[in-house]
């Protein structure tokens, strides 16, 4: 009985070594890690790709845009993504040169869980700082009421959920909330990562979607696409000419159309608080991060094709998953930037 | 002369190897000390005393974590010690034989689940329950004190403190069964001899005499949940903040290193994040040793008293 | 007092039954066929599995068994054979040390010692963490099971002229060996369910592994990913996954129990 046991024990393991040694080699293994905001359309992204190049699968870890920065810069992955662009001090610790490639734009929403409203709640910009600030408790607070007239407004607590990670999102929300509130600014700042006033974390853009799903009488900020496909509302936002504005793939892409023509050329551009009148103004631009000089040149091929393949044909996919397609003429200048890569 | 070689080899090999985890260990600390240096040099002592742990400004230190993880850590002591013990009492001294098997198994049970299935069962389960039923009512009765004032997100403190009792109940109560267990009969008889009660005896011959070893299985049980990540990081909320309501949202060493250790952005944000690490393996180490000690002390007098 | 005895047992019983209650009313439902031969969806689709997390969890065990066993037992060997002294006090005294650190440092220690200089998060990493944990507890039961191996049997065997070492290993060893078993048996029980050391080391993997120098998937990193998202099919899919995990725990302690009742076959010192 016992020999019967440790030879089924041997035998499991050896089989699974075996099916490990049988797999080895056939496949090339490219790992990234980083931002959770463009998380649904890189997923998507990578599952598509393996049906047009079926040598390569892209292992993406959705850490944070604090982890991608980290990440690549540390060089345990092949590319980083993150939302928030590297600071120059960032750039001048990494041990080569790094790009920015600008993949897709998307919306960050102000999202919270009131089953006893039906109506899409409307904020103002000083009032959405000053509930992320701790300052407005309450959700019949009259400065939320003056927007949302005609709303029944319950007395419930707010709970505030942020991001406890690193996260693009938090650094375009707080690049945000610092053009918009000088308190802000001066408390809190933006980043990746911020010491917030109040409220609880949770890890991800899946980890505040999840925490206000789960919270009645919490309010969050996420991506667009992780509001809608969990059924979740994302609320009107008051942009700079004084129009409320719902978050949208339209209002988003104006956003990023109002920049186009002025795209600097490393990329590196905040979309917050935009002129246009229908412009959403918590947008951004989410990009990969990879090395001019690609180490492995193997690898530096297949990722060069790929990020060719995203900005070109994978653009179809972002419409479905409420991403904004890039401009056309950004497409160029990014294609461009993609053959300086190396390989 | 053969036999003498090949023995001769066979003891320096086996040595060799079990010092090789002692190296281990060593390198362990080492790494770690390495690792953490930039942030040791940068805050010293401060790091344990302040409470700011601001990415931006690269400011940090750890008190906010340090509090979460000892308070967390009292907050599950506090329900699974008199629990623990009611079940070791009732296991080695009161439950029909045919309960006793059984019921020790199941409670050992408690034990193999993991802890992210703890944790799962902590947001969906637990943590809503919490805040739907037990919250208000603690709020309603006792809001008169501190700890359970303010709003009720489910999440906190007090969640993970419940989830930890949980989690350290089997290490308790199992250790302490054993400890009862070994307690000679002759001090039973001696209580009983005297005309004690049932309870009289437990408390007079087993508890009294079996003291050291269960404080010693309490501190093996404050070193699991001093150290505890996954259940606790999903239910704690994740706010360096110091709160004295156990409602509040709150963090601890090992779940920020949980939640940040991959997305640190700087060098002294990573360092700072390893000193945690850092100054935790040196509290459960501590922890460790006196409960070592201890249950080595209860069990050296049992024998001891055994051979005279 | 005795009442209170009493009850503390009973309610015990009540987390337990909730938590069981829990797993296992929604992971069963959950479960399918998918879920164990599909990779996972990208985000937001319903459907897909965790095949390959299951696969990499095993190939973790593997990996870490591979390391951890041999190193264990030898470890044990010496603690009980040539341990009676100031040397076996501090190796046993590091061995408890081990023991009790969190598993989440463990981690940090991997990943300073493999992931930085590899440049890559790996198996490889994750399993030492893994076989770190593992260490411990199998050099611990190694040491108590050749403890109890009665002094007859060993001075039978010298006495017939064998070297100590084939004596060891051909005699003592074998004769413990159900015991040992156990303990490698707990020990596997242990680090299945072990979350916190592989997020910074196997880090997970959308795909089948390749390489042991790569990132792997492992069911509880999964479990653990999909229990703090929003989606409604990725938490479902958390307590299959959770389902599985405590099944296969559960399996490996009941095997453990299995083998403790061989070991009563042999006479004990005792």
């Amino acid at each position: 009985m016992k020999k019967l046991l440790l030879v089924s024990i041997v035998a499991t393991m050896a089989a699974v070594f075996m099916s490990n040694a049988a797999l080895a080699g056939r496949l090339l293994l490219i790992n990234g890690a980083g931002a959770t905001f463009p998380y649904p359309l890189y997923s998507k992204w990578f599952y598509e790709y393996t049906k047009v190049d079926e040598g390569v699968n892209f292992n993406y870890q959705s850490i944070g845009s604090g982890g991608g920065i980290r990440q690549i810069l540390a060089q345990t992955v092949d590319f980083g993504a993150t939302d928030g662009p590297m600071t120059d001090e960032q750039l001048k610790q990494a041990p080569g040169e790094i790009f920015h490639i600008p993949m897709t734009a998307g919306a960050v929403v102000v999202t919270y869980n009131l089953p006893q409203v039906s109506e899409r709640l409307r904020f103002s910009p000083d009032v959405v700082a000053d509930i992320f600030l701790g300052k407005i408790k309450k959700w019949n607070d009259p400065r939320i009421a003056k927007d949302n007239s005609g709303v029944n407004l319950p007395g419930e607590n707010i709970i505030v959920a942020h991001r406890s990670d690193g996260s693009g999102t938090t650094n375009i929300f707080t690049d945000y909330l610092s053009s918009v509130s000088v308190d802000w600014k001066s408390r809190v700042g933006k980043g990746t990562s911020v010491n917030w006033p109040a409220g609880l974390g949770g890890k991800g853009n899946e980890g505040v979607a999840g925490l206000v799903k789960q919270s009645q009488g919490a309010i969050g900020y996420v991506e667009l696409a992780y509001a809608v496909k969990n059924g979740l509302p994302a609320a009107d936002i008051r942009n700079k000419t004084g129009n409320f504005i719902t978050p949208s793939i339209e209002t988003t892409t104006a956003a990023v159309n109002g920049k186009a023509d002025s795209m600097p050329s490393d990329f590196r551009v905040s979309l917050v608080n935009p002129d246009g009148a229908d412009a959403y103004p918590i947008a951004g631009l989410t990009w990969i991060l990879v090395y001019k000089d690609q180490p492995d040149k193997v690898k530096g091929r297949k990722i060069v094709e790929f990020l060719r393949w995203a900005i070109t044909d994978g653009q179809k996919y972002s419409t479905d998953l409420l991403y904004a397609p890039l401009p056309e003429s950004v497409v160029k200048k990014v294609e461009e930037k993609i053959d300086k890569i190396n390989y | 002369m053969k036999i003498k070689f090949i023995d001769l080899g066979f003891k320096k090999a086996t040595t060799v190897i079990a010092l090789s985890v002692v190296a281990l260990v060593f390198l362990l600390v080492l790494s770690m000390a390495y690792r953490a240096m930039p942030a040791i040099q940068k805050f010293g002592w401060h790091f344990l005393f302040t409470g700011t742990w601001d990415p931006v400004k690269e400011v940090f230190g750890a008190l906010p974590f340090i509090y979460g993880t000892v308070v967390s850590s009292a907050l599950a002591l506090l329900i699974a010690v008199p629990v623990s013990i009611g079940i070791a009492v009732y296991l080695a001294e009161l439950a029909p034989v045919s309960v006793r098997q059984p019921l020790t198994f199941l409670i050992e049970l408690l034990a193999a689940i993991p802890s992210v299935v703890y944790g799962l069962w902590g947001i969906f389960g637990l943590a809503p329950f919490l805040r739907g039923s037990i919250q208000p009512f603690l709020s309603k009765y006792l809001g008169f004190l501190p700890v359970f004032q303010g709003e009720f997100y489910g999440v906190g403190m007090l969640t993970a403190g419940i989830i930890l009792s949980i989690m350290i109940i089997p290490t308790i109560s199992s250790i302490s069964r054993e400890v009862f267990l070994a307690v000679p009969f002759t001090q039973r008889e001696a209580a009983l001899a005297l005309g004690s009660t049932r309870w009289e005896t437990i408390r007079l011959a087993v508890l009294d005499y079996a003291r050291p070893g269960v404080l010693g299985a309490v501190i093996l049980g404050l070193g699991r949940a001093l150290g505890e990540t996954m259940a606790v990081t999903m239910v704690i909320g994740n706010r360096p903040e110091i709160s004295a309501s156990l409602f509040a949202p709150s963090y601890t060493m090992a779940s920020v290193i949980a939640n940040e250790f991959t997305e640190a952005t700087s060098n002294l944000y990573l360092s700072a994040l390893i000193e945690v690490g850092l100054i935790l393996f040196f509290v459960t180490l501590i922890v460790n040793i006196i409960a070592r000690a201890l249950i080595w002390k209860v069990s050296s007098k049992v024998k001891g008293e055994l051979r005279e | 007092m005795c009442t209170a005895a009493f009850l503390c047992a009973f309610l015990t019983l009540v987390p337990l039954i909730s938590i069981f209650g829990y797993v296992f009313a929604k992971g069963v439902v959950s479960l399918n066929l998918d879920f164990f031969i599909n990779l996972p969806r990208p985000v937001g689709e319903v459907g897909g599995g965790m095949s390959n997390a299951i696969a990499g969890t095993l190939i973790l065990i593997g990996l870490s068994c591979l390391w951890a066993i041999p190193l264990g037992i030898i470890g044990g060997i010496f603690l009980s054979e040539f341990g009676d002294n100031k040397l076996g006090t501090t190796v046993r005294f590091t061995a408890d040390v081990l023991n009790g650190i969190p598993s989440i440092v463990i981690g940090i220690f991997a990943y300073t010692v493999f992931v930085l200089p590899m440049k890559s998060f790996s198996a490889i990493s994750g399993a030492f963490a893994l076989g770190v944990i593992m260490i411990p507890t199998i050099m611990r039961t190694t040491e108590e099971m050749l403890r109890m191996v009665p002094r007859t049997l060993r001075e039978a065997a010298l006495a017939l002229g064998i070297s100590q070492f084939r004596m060891t290993v051909s005699i003592v060893l074998k004769t413990a060996l159900p015991g040992i078993l156990t303990g490698i048996l707990l020990a596997i029980a242990r680090i299945a369910g072990e979350t916190a050391p592989l997020l910074f080391t196997a880090f997970g993997n959308r795909f089948w592994h390749q390489n042991f120098t790569q990132p792997i998937a492992a069911l509880p990193l999964q479990i653990f990913v999909y229990a703090i998202s929003p989606f409604d099919d990725w938490r479902r899919q958390a307590w299959a996954g959770a389902f599985v995990l405590i099944v296969i725990i559960f399996l490996i302690s009941f095997i453990s129990r299995f083998v403790i009742g061989l070991r009563y076959k042999f006479p004990t010192s005792k």
